[in-house]
């Protein structure tokens, strides 16, 4: 009773902290259901199985703590190639630092704006998948964002833009704490590409829901930024109807706490549905990549590749599921977590689940720890590769499977780079 | 087995698989033995408590330790993590000790034993020579044993009714008895070790088991000595309404070795009955332990009802350098089932195995797993776990993999494999890992083309499919642990041999 007690207290200190953004419009119903969701369920504390392995405590405290604005004396990633840009800072929409946000095939509107505005297709997606999201496990910061957030974007997408929406978050105040709610609509066979990238601020809260009509497509690439000090906490609720395809990438590099979380759900026969990440972190780095998927349909597949690269104590958690409901026939689902230890000091914690209710399936993951593989390291170095470049070759090795997710090979090559630049000013 | 019988099975999947789960469906040993019983009040309090160590003839000391066990239990709340659905247990509605009224004095020869009981032995499928011993005659050791021998304890409800070969156990220093036997005779060993493993507070089931338990087998290997024959414990539940709480005590001293082995069934019931037991094991230096259980628990009907709700806490501590452990397990009864043998590897080099075959059918529901906690350096630990499910019961492995920050060079591997047969059943893997060193391997694996490559690539050599070839190396692994349980457990276990792992999911 007093656990139950303590968790209340802690959520309504948290609310009291914020300031609700005007109710109104399309936006509304969804944002007043979410609240009270969130004061059900109460935010999430340090004994709730979800969060076993990572302390919710600095993302939920009232105030959030502070962090150094990094100057990493580069352009963010893909910031130079050609694309959409549609830049906040600190969780708020920079009109002078951003693009003309019109494009051909794809209509942009800002959330703040959309709330005046009884637009039927933000009506039915806004706060509904984060909802949907919430059975059978809770995501309470994922409901508050749904309630609070006051900015973000809503993208319908009707055709197949010439080129990618990029989302930028710069990162200015130490003290920032950012709340960003995104909502995306593709249309049948429609398809684009969403990139996220940057640290967005201090501490941040973004939740995007994505629902995919019939032969949609969308590929979402995401780099969250060097910050070190910077913490995270991501959802991103996707649903699938038929044929339709969805890819999502995720680089992490630094961050002194990142929680992403995917809820994917497969209600159209043979969707499409695969999320990987690649992190590398040195020091004090906590990374959490939980994933959950759901088959509710025939002959579906679904992919889940992450790989995490750990050094000077940092630590990697992976929590996946994949749960496929009765008559989900012909599933295909796969699933592999894997980290490699670069010293004794790192950790590496998982929990790959699989709940099946169906029998006509192949369902498999895979789960592996451990340190560079002295064979392949020996191999190399016999064949002249200085100790430091054979290791670090090794490690790019390992990661690229998850980097292989990418469909787009400029991207793809972009992210190697960048990991290539880690390894380098760390060896 | 109606609903087995009405479900379409998928092609690949073998018939002879079907038919071994559908035969482990027909429960042959739901009769029950009308004997006349003598029970202490229903419910659990420290009355009740006291009565239960007051008939097992407890020392002070053992009174205390249980009735502040119970004390904590009435703070504790029931765990709801498991993918276990039941009816709310009303712990006051059960009995807590029950025992035949024969057993009040022990008898002296074979006439004055209850025929009941006897028959009860022979039904249960024991040979005649065990029988004369387990329904408590004396004497009997001295007749010829025919076959391999195995020393039997036998747990009626709430009382051991014999032990048998204890003499020429004796003579090689091993302890074999009932625990109740133990408090009495050794209690400096129950002192030392009892509740060292799965101490009193260790969860809600085991903590009420420290209260309440009535009966269950000691076992003590004196240092280098090679147990010269298997042991073994029976537990039979009898009366209705009343929940069997054993404990056993299991201390494998420097460089010995042991083989044990469970057996447990019971009748058929429309009530569910409560089963919680403890298995503590303390493997020291060199020693090794071999832990084998066939349960064959009243499963419940096809529509669900009744059965045995077995909650059981069994764990193992490998404390000495180069201890050994190795859990075997065939689970195919009980209506719920929520247990997790473990094996703590302390000592360094020290191994854990666990093989576990769990078949659910009807509305049977399984959740099941190991812990493997290593903390010593050059620790292995390996778990191979098979779960078919059919009906529309729900077989789930939990399961722990920890490599602590001083367990270098440890390695550990994980292999789970499901096999669903009809479309209304669930198969879930739950594992958790966690690994605070990078010198140890962890591997776990739920798909079926990584097992053994060279042994997968010498059948492919030779013109078999691929999956043709896994099923022969997983099928021949089956075969080396199943073969391995003697007994009385070969017969369900031979049953299981047939299962193959085709259209299997992770």
């Amino acid at each position: 009773m007093a656990l139950a007690q303590a968790k209340q207290t802690a959520t309504e200190e948290r609310l009291a902290s914020m300031s609700l953004p005007e109710m109104c419009g399309c936006t509304r119903a969804a944002r007043e259901d979410a609240l009270v969701r969130v004061r059900e369920m109460g935010l999430p504390g340090r004994r709730d199985e979800y969060w076993k392995y990572t302390r919710p405590d600095t993302l939920i405290s009232a105030e959030a703590p502070h962090a150094v604005v990094f100057d990493a004396g580069e352009p963010l990633i893909f910031e130079d190639m050609d694309n959409l840009k549609i830049v906040f800072v600190d969780g708020v929409f920079s009109p002078e630092e951003s693009d003309d946000l019109t494009l051909e095939g794809v209509t942009i509107d800002r959330i703040e704006d959309i709330c005046h505005k009884d637009i039927h297709w933000a009506k039915e997606l806004y706060g509904k998948l984060e909802a949907r999201g919430q059975v059978p496990v809770q995501r309470p910061l994922a409901a508050l964002n749904t309630a609070y957030a006051k900015d973000g974007v809503a993208i319908h997408v009707s055709g197949k833009p010439s080129k990618p929406i990029c989302l930028m978050y710069r990162h200015a105040s130490e003290a920032s704490d950012a709340m960003l709610h995104h909502i995306v609509r593709v249309e049948p066979g429609a398809e684009v590409t969403v990139l996220e990238i940057g640290p967005a601020a201090s501490r941040f809260n973004k939740c995007m829901e994505i629902d995919i009509a019939d032969n949609g497509t969308l590929h979402h690439v995401r780099a969250q930024g060097r910050d070190h000090e910077r913490r995270a906490v991501t959802h991103m609720f996707t649903r699938l109807g038929e044929e339709s395809t969805y890819k999502s990438f995720t680089l992490t590099a630094n961050g002194v706490l990142t929680r992403n979380e995917q809820v994917v759900e497969l209600t159209g026969d043979n969707a499409v549905a695969h999320v990987a990440g690649a992190c590398v972190g040195d020091g004090d780095f906590h990374h959490d990549d939980t994933v959950f998927i759901t088959h509710d349909a025939v002959n579906c597949e679904s992919r889940q590749v992450f790989k995490k690269v750990l050094r000077n104590g940092a630590t990697g958690v992976f929590q996946g599921k994949i749960l496929v409901k009765e008559g989900a026939q012909k599933t295909d689902g796969y699933q592999i977590s894997q980290s490699l230890l670069l010293d004794d000091d790192s950790q590496f914690l998982a929990k790959p689940e699989l709940e099946i209710y169906a029998d006509d399936v192949a369902c498999s993951h895979g789960s592996t720890s451990g340190a560079i593989d002295e064979t392949a390291l020996f191999y190399l170095r016999s064949r002249g590769v200085p100790h430091k470049d054979a290791t670090n070759m090794l490690t790019l090795a390992f990661l690229a499977e998850a980097v292989d997710e990418i469909e787009d090979k400029e991207l793809a090559e972009e992210i190697v780079t960048r990991l290539e630049g880690w390894l380098a000013r760390r060896s | 087995m109606a609903a087995l019988d009405q479900t379409q099975v998928k092609e690949g999947v073998d018939q002879e698989t079907v038919d071994a789960v559908r035969e482990v469906g027909t429960y042959k040993y739901g009769w029950d033995t009308d004997i006349e019983m003598e029970y202490a009040p229903k419910g659990v309090n420290p009355d009740i408590v006291r009565l239960i160590s007051e008939k097992n003839e407890e020392p002070e000391w053992m009174t205390e330790w249980r009735l502040s066990a119970f004390e904590r239990w009435t703070k504790m709340d029931e765990p709801s993590w498991a993918m276990v659905n039941y009816p709310e247990i009303d712990f006051q509605d059960q009995y807590y000790y029950a025992r035949p009224k024969s057993m009040e004095e022990k008898p002296k020869s074979l006439d004055e034993v209850d025929p009941k009981l006897l028959a009860t032995y022979e039904k249960l499928g024991i040979p005649l020579k065990e029988q004369m011993i387990l329904a408590g005659v004396e004497g009997a050791e001295d007749m010829p044993a025919e076959g391999r021998k195995v020393a039997v304890d036998a747990v009626f409800d709430s009382v051991s009714v014999g032990t048998t070969f204890k003499d020429e156990l004796a003579k090689h220093g091993v302890i074999f008895c009932s625990i109740s036997e133990a408090i009495k005779d050794h209690p400096e060993l129950v002192k030392k070790y009892l509740g060292t493993v799965v101490p009193v507070s260790d969860n809600f089931y085991a903590t009420l088991n420290s209260a309440v338990f009535s009966d269950g087998s000691f076992v003590y290997i004196p240092p280098g000595v090679r147990c010269p024959m298997e042991l073994s414990t029976y537990f039979r539940i009898n009366a209705e309404n009343t929940g069997q709480f054993e404990r056993t005590l299991i201390i494998a001293d420097k460089g010995s070795y042991v083989s044990y082995l469970e057996g447990c069934t019971a009748p058929q019931r429309d009530t569910a009955q409560l089963h919680a037991a403890v298995v503590e094991i303390i493997v020291e230096e060199d020693a090794e332990v071999k832990y084998s259980t066939v349960q064959n628990w009243f499963p419940g009907d096809e529509e669900g009802k009744g059965g045995i709700y077995n909650f059981v806490t069994k764990r193992a501590d490998c404390r000495g350098d180069r201890s050994k452990v190795m859990w075997t397990q065939v689970e195919t009864g009980s209506a719920v089932t929520w247990k997790y043998p473990s094996c703590i590897l302390r000592g360094d080099e020290s191994q854990g195995e666990f093989y576990s075959i769990a078949i659910t059918n009807n509305y049977q529901q399984a959740d099941t797993g190991t812990k493997m906690v290593h903390l010593g350096k050059n620790t292995k630990s390996r778990i191979v776990s098979k779960g078919i499910s059919a009906g529309k019961a729900q077989n789930t492995y939990r399961g722990l993999v920890s490599m602590h920050p001083k367990a270098k060079n440890s390695r550990n591997y994980t292999q789970c494999d499901s096999l669903l047969i009809g479309d209304k059943c669930g198969a879930h893997t739950v594992p958790y890992i966690e690994v605070k060193n990078n010198s140890s391997r962890v591997e776990h694996e739920a798909t079926t083309s990584k097992v053994d490559d060279d042994q997968l690539f010498y059948c492919r050599q030779r013109g078999m499919d691929e999956e043709e070839a896994v099923a022969l190396v997983v099928n021949g692994f089956c075969k080396d642990v199943l073969q391995a349980l003697p007994m009385e457990f070969a017969m369900e276990a031979q049953q299981l041999v047939a299962i193959s792992l085709e259209g299997s999911v992770g």
